[in-house]
């Protein structure tokens, strides 16, 4: 026993052996390496219905699948994207593993309640895929009624089931932060110390447990419409098909803050390691997420210009909207500007960082043409629309979550992966993002719009520049996921602290021990205080 | 300091470092959870304002047709049961096995008294041909069309209430269990305390559906 432990040290990865030890534990690092399974999967899965899409819209005429089929694919592709890969993407799998570590905690508050989270996702997560399998869903991601309840005749039920589960999935993960972040912080760690990751998964967890109950009960009436016809959404019987609309973005517009803002937690860590200097201006940055979270609940209606709501309503939540840009300027010009005179280096995570801060300034500086009034009724339901929205998921959310993975996975494996391959990967991601969404918005302004697989001629350049581009994005996701399956055996090992960042996390073994540290920390300093690692340099060499 | 070796028991298991540190994370999941049930009701009490505004007359012709006398003896049912399970957690804090048994089984009893009243409601609906669907009757005018909004919400907010008040018993029964098997005592009930939670919570949602279902136009028409 002890020449074996001498041999090989207990981490979590190697305390238990067999499937079983996997799918019952109650680990939150072993939980997290679950959801990073489960949402690389659903997100292959999206992207091969985005392939579809794209292939399709190469030519005018649509002759590769049919209209039916189009509504599918698209529907399927948003639903996949966004129930099932961006809403759990980081907050599940990256929060998961690094929220207690970085917190000097143990384990999450609940950790059944973890593991049960999970199995919420899969188990929605099948019901899709039932759904998928036996003849898809068309209704678009948006299930507006009533032709959800009264026309489809696709698999609507299964679908909303699925997506109704996969919430409940969604609102324990953040009821279990909320309750780690309040209760669980080791000695001396205050909540003006505690990485910006983790404010920023704490306004995520506001909106996904006050958010969620309403996309939930909104599905559970819109699957009564559709059972018994019982007439809440049904304009025949004095139901109100708007109000669905009001019920559904209620949640849907705070959804994108889930999956930006946990975004916005990573790239403030990466920002901060990789130029050696605290954030500039910690406290605005931490108050900027809560801000957000909670402006964000205030503007679902600026997705009902055009669907008649009154002219009042429709000023109000324009102006509301600007307000969103405050809190996310902050963060972008404080990130800015703690680059300044920092000690600056190019590694794999700063590279995604760049690329967010870049894509996600576009995105949001299109969000203000789209909050506008007059311009949202001219490219309402186009691809301007479509591309200011993949600027801010996949512009946003994936390269803040592909650069946290790069910057975790060391600590997760204890391998680092192949920078040169990663460094190219990056810069593949980058160039195929923009050659793909950069024309929609051209596209969009032009008036084509989304949904419609046969358009007119003169877009055709345009649609085939942006299917060349997703070509170059998916080799370029491609690559992450064979390097780092190879890094898994051949890459160098990491050690505790290869990047000489601050975070707890980085004070315990890579990979870390079942219960995070041998001794629980004591913390003395304020988050990115980079005097305290010096020390740390001679061992990682 | 090495820290001692953690024994992990139901009173404080491994993630925590103190029993108050654990009863603390339990109350506080309790409440957010509560906030999550809190929005998913306010969605539907939502949908209900709206409709309500737009068909004033006809939600209070078609509240009038419930019966407030059953309504609110069951309210009071269900106040009592509330009553029955403060008990039941004062005797937890005291650690009194049989007590928390008998205020348990109390609040079980209320609480499917409250479910018996509420099928024989639905009942006479179904009698009286007021289920939203190709059935539905109901004479004057717009009422055919409009009252059946007014029942669709009546069945999907009671009907969730009582989903709620079916999970509930569930609950109950499995804590009459617990303490059957001697699980809590003066320094570990957090279960009973947080399912008493519960069980008010479900409480107040009643406490505003039975107004806002019954009570809206009693004078009017």
């Amino acid at each position: 026993m002890i020449t074996a432990a001498v041999a090989e040290q207990e981490t979590y990865l190697n305390a238990g052996h067999g499937i079983k030890s996997w799918l019952l534990t109650k680990d939150h690092k072993r939980i997290g390496l679950l959801y990073l399974f489960t949402v690389t999967f659903f997100f292959f899965i999206g992207g091969i219905f985005a392939t579809l899409i794209r292939v399709e819209l190469l030519s005018p005429n649509g002759n590769l699948v049919s209209s039916e089929t189009y509504n599918k694919l698209f529907t399927m592709h948003g639903v996949v994207m966004v129930f099932f890969f961006l809403l759990p993407s980081i907050p599940a799998t990256l929060g998961n593993f690094v929220l207690p570590l970085m917190i000097g905690a143990r384990d999450l508050a609940f950790p059944r309640i973890n593991l049960l989270s999970w199995y919420l996702l899969v188990v929605g997560g099948l019901f899709a895929i039932f759904a998928m399998v036996a003849g898809g869903v068309d209704t678009g991601w948006t299930f507006y009624t009533p032709y959800s309840t009264s026309y489809s005749n696709t698999w609507v039920i299964a679908t909303a089931l699925g997506i109704f589960i996969a919430g409940f999935s969604s609102i324990l993960t953040g009821l279990n932060f909320i309750v780690t972040v309040h209760r669980m912080r080791c000695p001396g760690m205050t909540w003006f110390r505690m990485p910006l990751f983790v404010w920023a998964h704490y306004a995520t967890a506001l909106i996904q447990v006050l958010g969620t109950p309403v996309l939930a009960v909104t599905l559970v009436l819109v699957l009564c419409e559709r059972l018994f016809h019982i007439g809440i959404f049904d304009p025949a019987l004095g139901g109100d098909p708007v109000l669905f609309q009001h019920l559904f973005w209620f949640y849907s517009h705070p959804a994108v803050y889930i999956m930006i803002l946990p975004a916005m937690g990573v790239i403030s860590e990466l920002i901060s390691t990789f130029s050696r200097k605290a954030i500039f201006g910690y406290g605005f940055v931490a108050f900027s997420s809560v801000a957000i979270a909670v402006l964000g609940f205030l503007v679902w209606g600026h997705h009902l210009f055009v669907s008649g709501q009154s002219f009042f309503a429709g000023m109000v939540f324009s102006f509301l909207s600007y307000f969103v840009a405050i809190p996310s300027a902050i963060k972008v010009f404080n990130w800015t500007a703690t680059l300044y005179k920092g000690s600056i280096s190019y590694a794999t995570p700063m590279l995604y960082a760049f690329g967010f801060i870049g894509l996600f300034t576009i995105g949001g500086l299109t969000g203000l043409f789209v909050a506008a009034l007059g311009i949202d009724v001219h490219v309402t339901d186009t691809y301007f629309v479509v591309a200011h929205f993949h600027y801010i998921m996949v512009g946003g959310a994936i390269m803040g979550y592909l650069g946290g993975l790069h910057f975790w996975w060391p600590k997760m494996t204890g391998r680092m992966y192949p920078e040169g391959w990663a460094k190219i990967s990056a810069l593949v991601i980058f160039l195929g993002f923009n050659l793909t969404f950069f024309p929609q918005f051209i596209l969009g302004y032009l008036g084509m719009p989304r949904r419609y697989h046969v358009y007119p001629n003169e877009f055709q350049v345009l649609h085939v520049l942006s299917t060349a581009g997703a070509s170059v994005l998916a080799v370029g996701y491609m690559m992450p996921l064979v390097y780092f399956i190879w890094s898994l055996k051949y890459g160098a090992i990491a050690g505790r602290n290869p990047w000489r960042a601050t975070g707890l996390e980085w004070q315990t073994e890579s990979p870390p021990p079942v219960h995070n540290f041998d001794v629980i920390p004591v913390v003395t300093h304020d988050a990115y205080d980079y005097s305290t690692v010096i020390g740390e340099e001679v061992h990682v060499g | 300091m090495v820290s001692e070796p953690h024994v992990e028991t139901l009173a404080l298991r491994e993630q925590f470092n103190t029993p108050e540190q654990q009863k603390d994370a339990s109350g506080l999941g309790m409440w957010v959870f509560l906030i999550t049930e809190v929005m998913f009701f306010g969605g539907m009490f939502a949908a209900y304002t709206v409709y309500r505004s737009i068909y004033p007359g006809v939600f209070g012709t078609a509240s009038r047709t419930l019966n407030t006398t059953i309504g609110a003896l069951n309210t009071a049912v269900l106040l009592c049961s509330s009553f029955t399970m403060v008990l039941a957690v004062r005797a937890g804090q005291l650690g009194r096995r049989k007590q928390i048994m008998v205020f348990l089984i109390l609040t079980l009893i209320l609480g499917l008294m409250f479910l018996g009243v509420k099928g024989y409601e639905w009942n006479e609906k179904f009698v009286e041909h007021h289920i939203p669907g190709p059935t539905f009757h109901m004479d004057g005018p717009g009422l055919q069309n409009h009252a059946q909004l007014f029942f669709s919400l009546y069945f999907a907010m009671t009907g969730l209430h009582a989903l709620h008040m079916i999970v509930g018993a569930g609950l109950l029964s499995w804590l009459l269990f617990e303490t059957y098997q001697g699980k809590f005592s003066a320094a570990y009930y957090t279960p009973i305390d947080m399912i008493g939670l519960y069980w008010h919570f479900v409480d107040i949602i009643w406490i505003f559906l039975f107004p806002l279902l019954y009570l809206i136009d009693r004078h009017g028409g």
